[in-house]
């Protein structure tokens, strides 16, 4: 259809678009927006778009009153820490079934992938009795595991549709010159694995940041990452738009510009590889 | 190629994530059958004794049960349906050539980002606050009365926030599809003489409905599931006309402390999603194959 296009369509077909996309982002401008300004002007009608005092404020108030950096830290150390234990058990793992099948990995790769089919509450009364009982209840080390495994299929699968696509004619050549299993894995396997290895690494961080189940149900304070300190904001004293609008900014930003750099890793990681 | 040693190999490599995964689902699942047979309550411990199906009796004719399950099917059928379509319009829009097309789509994918707490909370104060959120102001420009929404239209509310989240989803997954269909084909069946609306239903749907139908099946299996949203604003209410049945296990486990109870209705979730996930399954596994 490109060819038929008129430079007016063009044009206008491209401010149509623009106009459905910027109201779809809408609400993430709104918030930004937002949180620099003063709890007031925040609740004021009409409300102000450029032509209110901007202040920094309401940032330095979010973590003066709630300790904010304390969440953000906890939200970094689940991310990373289910992300690397996860990568330990899925690169071996999908390493073995995408290089060394045998006749029921298919099958073990559908069994994964339907235990992540299983709905939390469905496991929610036990997890929290045995966190309780063996005092994991608002843990960052019981948090991690909760989230790896809750994670670990996605993991795998990923890291299996990227192995698949390795040439093993290569991995051949290298066996017959006589390189033993690990420098297989660690000279020629790895580096060309290292791209999908990053986005697997991307998709779970991302996957873990935004959990709010398990986070919501599991925590207190101790181990809360943000989805559980914006929750709080739920039950507000006073004007807070401002102050929950500077706490949503910090808490999605570092999440956003990870998706951003990584959303066509994501189409592959989200479907189990049935779509690419 | 496999000998039998890098059979063994690979069996060992591949054995601590299945033990692991094996552990977390079946350990917790054979307890939550098991609760669900007891009369079991945290309030009163050591009390505990079997009671056959009867919380299965008990959950399965409550009220709340039939309208959590109402409230679970609307949620899950409204969303994709918005979605589903949204997502095809959206796909066909990114796919044709627009100015700055690269940042319009980073725009548009944007809400899947956004962590649940976050989203549900914007869209309750700064968009649909009945006073001073920015609906309020803009049905106020065309001399309208301002809705209030989690009063008057709570469940609406919440599909809109899901809606809002997913639809990216789609839009990126139906996108991708769109990319992969071959140009060839859309320029002959136009050197033929067909219209844009015979191409759309002949040659792109069908193209769009192996992509459709995952996105179709990963949603529902989320979707059934929704928790976050309802937690920070409705808590389940008005009543029950936010409660779904994720929602409604949880009031029973960790408000009122009926953990077998919870526990069956626990079972009764497990079992709607795997209505769900043979599907999926065995649509991804047809995929293995090639």
């Amino acid at each position: 259809m490109e060819s038929k296009q008129t430079p007016l369509g063009y044009v206008s077909f491209s401010v149509f678009a623009w106009i459905v996309g910027l109201l779809i982002f809408f609400p993430i401008f709104w918030m930004v927006l937002t949180s620099f300004k003063s709890e007031l002007e925040a609740v004021s009608i009409p409300p102000s778009f450029i032509s209110f005092d901007w202040t920094l404020e309401n940032y330095a108030e979010v973590q003066e009153r709630s300790n904010y950096f304390k969440f953000a830290m906890n939200s970094v150390i689940l991310a990373v820490g289910s992300t690397l234990v996860g990568l330990v058990f899925a690169v071996t793992c999908a390493w073995a079934m995408a290089f060394n099948p045998t006749k029921r990995t298919k099958d073990a790769l559908l069994w994964m992938l339907s235990t992540k089919m299983m709905p939390p509450v469905g496991v929610l009364v036990p997890i929290y009795l045995m966190f309780r009982d063996w005092g994991l209840l608002d843990t960052r080390f019981g948090l991690i595991m909760v989230l790896f495994l809750m994670n670990l299929p996605i993991m795998v699968w990923m890291l299996y549709t990227y192995f698949k696509e390795i040439p093993t004619d290569i991995l051949e050549a290298a066996r017959m010159d006589g390189a033993t299993l690990p420098k297989e894995i660690i000279f020629v396997l790895l580096p060309m694995a290292v791209p999908g290895i990053a986005s697997t690494m991307l998709l779970n961080i991302i996957l873990a940041w935004n959990e709010a189940f398990w986070t919501l149900n599991l925590t207190t304070s101790d181990a809360a990452p943000l989805t559980a300190f914006i929750a709080s904001y739920s039950s507000p004293e006073g004007l807070f738009w401002a102050k929950l609008s500077a706490a949503s900014t910090l808490a999605v930003a570092p999440i956003l510009v990870i998706g951003w750099f990584s959303q066509k890793q994501l189409v592959r990681g989200l479907t189990f590889g049935a779509v690419k | 190629m496999s000998t039998r040693a890098s059979t063994l190999t690979g069996r060992i490599m591949s054995a601590p994530s299945i033990i692991v995964l094996f552990l977390w689902m079946a350990v917790p699942l054979g307890m939550t059958i098991y609760f669900s047979f007891l009369r079991y309550n945290l309030l009163s411990p050591g009390m505990e004794e079997w009671i056959g199906t009867l919380n299965y009796e008990f959950f399965l004719t409550d009220p709340a049960f039939f309208a959590s399950l109402a409230n679970t099917l609307l949620l899950v059928g409204s969303v994709l349906v918005i979605t589903v379509v949204g997502g095809i319009l959206l796909g066909l829009m990114l796919d044709q050539p627009i100015f700055g097309r690269g940042i319009l789509r980073l725009l548009v994918i944007a809400p899947f980002f956004i962590m649940p707490t976050v989203n549900a909370l914007v869209w309750k104060n700064l968009l649909m606050d009945p006073v001073s959120g920015m609906f309020a102001w803009i049905a106020s420009l065309f001399g309208l009365p301002a809705i209030d929404w989690f009063t008057n239209a709570p469940l609406t509310s919440i599909i809109i926030m899901v809606s809002w989240q997913w639809l990216p989803f789609a839009v990126l997954i139906l996108l991708t599809a769109l990319q992969s269909l071959d140009r060839d084909q859309k320029e002959a069946a136009q050197m033929d003489g067909a219209g844009p609306v015979s191409i759309f239903f002949y040659i792109t749907l069908p193209h769009l409905s192996r992509a459709i139908t995952v996105v179709v099946l990963i949603e529902t299996i989320f979707l059934l599931t929704v928790f976050a949203e309802i937690f920070v604003t409705t808590g389940g209410g008005p009543g029950l006309a936010t409660t779904n049945i994720a929602f409604l296990v949880y009031t029973q486990a960790l408000l009122q402390f009926d953990v077998g109870g919870a526990s069956a209705g626990g079972i009764v979730a497990v079992i709607l999603a795997n209505i769900v996930a043979i599907f999926l399954i065995r649509l991804i596994g047809k995929n293995l194959d090639k």
